[in-house]
């Protein structure tokens, strides 16, 4: 018998990881996305901006397979996009669980360990200790114990990165994760996305297309259509096009 | 009370009805913590009621009507669930539409029933005492199967209650546990039945555990907690109602009423005086809420 290769990836390095064909979707007879393409490079940090119902989180449902495309195709690291979950991290807009419910922030991160191990009985040491590196990471191993419904806006999205990292994803998908918190810690997060960008693909949403320009790498507009932007092209023009309305660009000194 | 405990220990029939409450209590415990976490009281309510349609069907064809009652709980926990699932919108609607079928249909088989008229009072509101030796043993066999489902997917039951979302993008077929949920909740309203009818079962389904959520903060710690208020509730009552000779249903759910209130009052006080010392104390961070309070005295 043959000894088997470990293969380092999954296919070519050319194959994006992130790969939507002319998709399309409505809801009932309103069109969210019409002939939305879109490539994502394994390794880039891309950020998702447009006005609100433009299709944002939509395209991140259909991503992530919460969805089916009603036209055109999605491929996740080559696969369908249900078969590929495994590979993605997930980060939520707004938790979407209630916040009193009698759980402590260890717990809520081990949940990012489920379908790593065997399906029946109890975590393993080994998901305890992803959870405290996961922590670790985003620097808040000290609320490890505390409940969940005590934390503060910009914690829990820590504690949301940290669930969505524990995972060992290959590609994190964040949908607005500033949006509930002041800017300062908006900067912090978003330094921490640029340090874990070094070992993961980002796709992030935002309402925010100067703060992020800071950032990524690659700008994508989506409002029913998509069109891509490098971050230096970003003006004054642009926003006006995409929103429909004079929206001032506010550099950030970093 | 020493009267209660003299008849404990003359007749058997009492010490049968203590059993059946200990054993009902397990499955309140564990699987009321689901029902207040999960906020799915309304659901259980339909299927606990619309369970008299099983429990009716059996009699006039002649079967245990526990049985019955088994039977009908799981078809009306996979209606209710598939009915979630397809028709969200509508949710409350139809399950109150369930309910009331499920009721009415119940109600017509008896009435058709030949012979004696079976005491409909005892399925709707419970009657402790008439437990036989053998329920006993369904009863210790259901809470089995449930015991040893919830803890083999313990994990999968706490994502689906917590975050349906996430658990799916986990891999966790949420709508698969979702519906074994459901015929969980379905199998301890019928041990329920048993103790306090139909009719009240959704109050021992939520009191215990909803009084061990005000001060338990884990999922684990309010099924142990709420089981054993459980048996408390159903041993109390049946010990209150035995010297006035009251129906032992009633008063085991008032029991649990009552001291919900009293807790809620409570917790509700120490939560507002927890927060008032949390405000005089220096320091930005706000500690873990349990295990933080000092010994007791409001002087800062």
């Amino acid at each position: 018998m043959s000894p088997t290769l470990i293969q380092a990836g999954s296919g070519s390095l050319s194959q994006p990881v992130i790969a939507v064909e002319n998709l399309g979707f409505s809801y009932g007879d309103n069109p969210v996305l019409v002939g939305v393409d879109l490539t994502i490079a394994a390794g880039e940090f891309l950020g998702l901006v447009g006005p609100n119902a433009g299709g944002k989180s939509t395209l991140l449902k259909l991503i992530l397979g919460l969805l089916a495309p009603q036209t055109g195709s999605i491929r996740v690291l080559g696969r369908a996009p249900c078969a590929a979950r495994r590979y993605l991290g997930y980060v939520p807009q707004y938790p979407t669980f209630p916040r009193d419910f009698p759980i402590s922030v260890e717990q809520v991160v081990l949940m990012g360990r489920l379908g790593l191990g065997p399906p029946l009985g109890w975590y393993r040491p080994a998901d305890r200790a992803a959870v405290r590196t996961a922590l670790a990471e985003v620097e808040a191993l000290d609320l490890a114990p505390r409940r969940i419904g005590t934390l503060s806006g910009g914690q829990l999205q820590r504690v949301l990165l940290a669930r969505a990292l524990v995972g060992e994803p290959r590609i994190l998908i964040l949908d607005e994760p500033t949006a509930n918190i002041d800017q300062r810690v908006e900067g912090d997060i978003f330094e921490l996305l640029a340090r874990l960008n070094a070992r993961l693909t980002i796709l992030v949403v935002s309402h925010d297309i100067a703060f992020i320009s800071g950032f990524v790498h690659r700008v994508a507009c989506l409002n029913r259509t998509l069109i891509c932007h490098r971050t230096d092209a970003v003006d004054g023009d642009l926003l006006h096009r995409l929103y429909h309305a004079d929206v001032r660009a506010v550099a950030h000194g970093h | 009370m020493s009267e209660f405990i003299t008849a404990l220990i003359e007749y058997d029939f009492l010490r049968t009805a203590l059993l059946a409450g200990l054993l009902a209590s397990i499955g309140c415990g564990v699987i009321g913590t689901y029902v207040v976490v999960k906020r799915i009281a309304f659901l259980a309510g339909g299927i606990a009621h619309s369970v008299l349609g099983g429990m009716g069907a059996a009699l006039y064809f002649g079967f245990d009507p526990l049985l019955g009652a088994l039977i009908a709980a799981l078809v009306s926990a996979l209606i209710i669930g598939g009915v979630r699932l397809a028709w969200r919108a509508q949710e409350d609607t139809l399950v109150g539409a369930l309910w009331a079928i499920g009721m009415a249909v119940g109600i017509l088989f008896i009435a058709k029933t030949p012979g004696y008229s079976t005491d409909l009072m005892s399925y709707l509101f419970g009657n402790i005492l008439l437990v036989r030796q053998r329920d006993l043993w369904l009863m210790a066999g259901l809470d089995l199967a449930l015991v040893l489902t919830v803890a083999l997917f313990y994990r999968q039951f706490l994502a689906v209650s917590f975050d349906e979302e996430f658990a799916r993008l986990r891999g966790v077929p949420v709508t698969f546990f979702y519906l074994l949920l459901l015929c969980l909740v379905a199998v301890t309203v019928v041990l329920l039945i048993q103790v306090v009818g139909l009719i009240l079962v959704i109050a021992l389904l939520t009191l215990p555990a909803a009084v061990a959520g005000h001060y338990v903060h884990s999922l684990g710690g309010m099924m142990v907690i709420a089981t054993l208020l459980g048996i408390g509730f159903t041993s109390g009552g049946l010990a209150l109602s035995y010297g006035p000779d009251l129906p032992a249903g009633p008063t085991i759910i008032l029991l649990a009423g009552a001291v919900y209130v009293v807790s809620a009052v409570l917790s509700g006080l120490l939560t507002r005086r927890r927060a008032r010392r949390l405000a005089q104390r220096p320091g930005p961070r706000v500690p873990g809420a349990r295990g933080t309070l000092g010994p007791a005295g409001p002087s800062a």
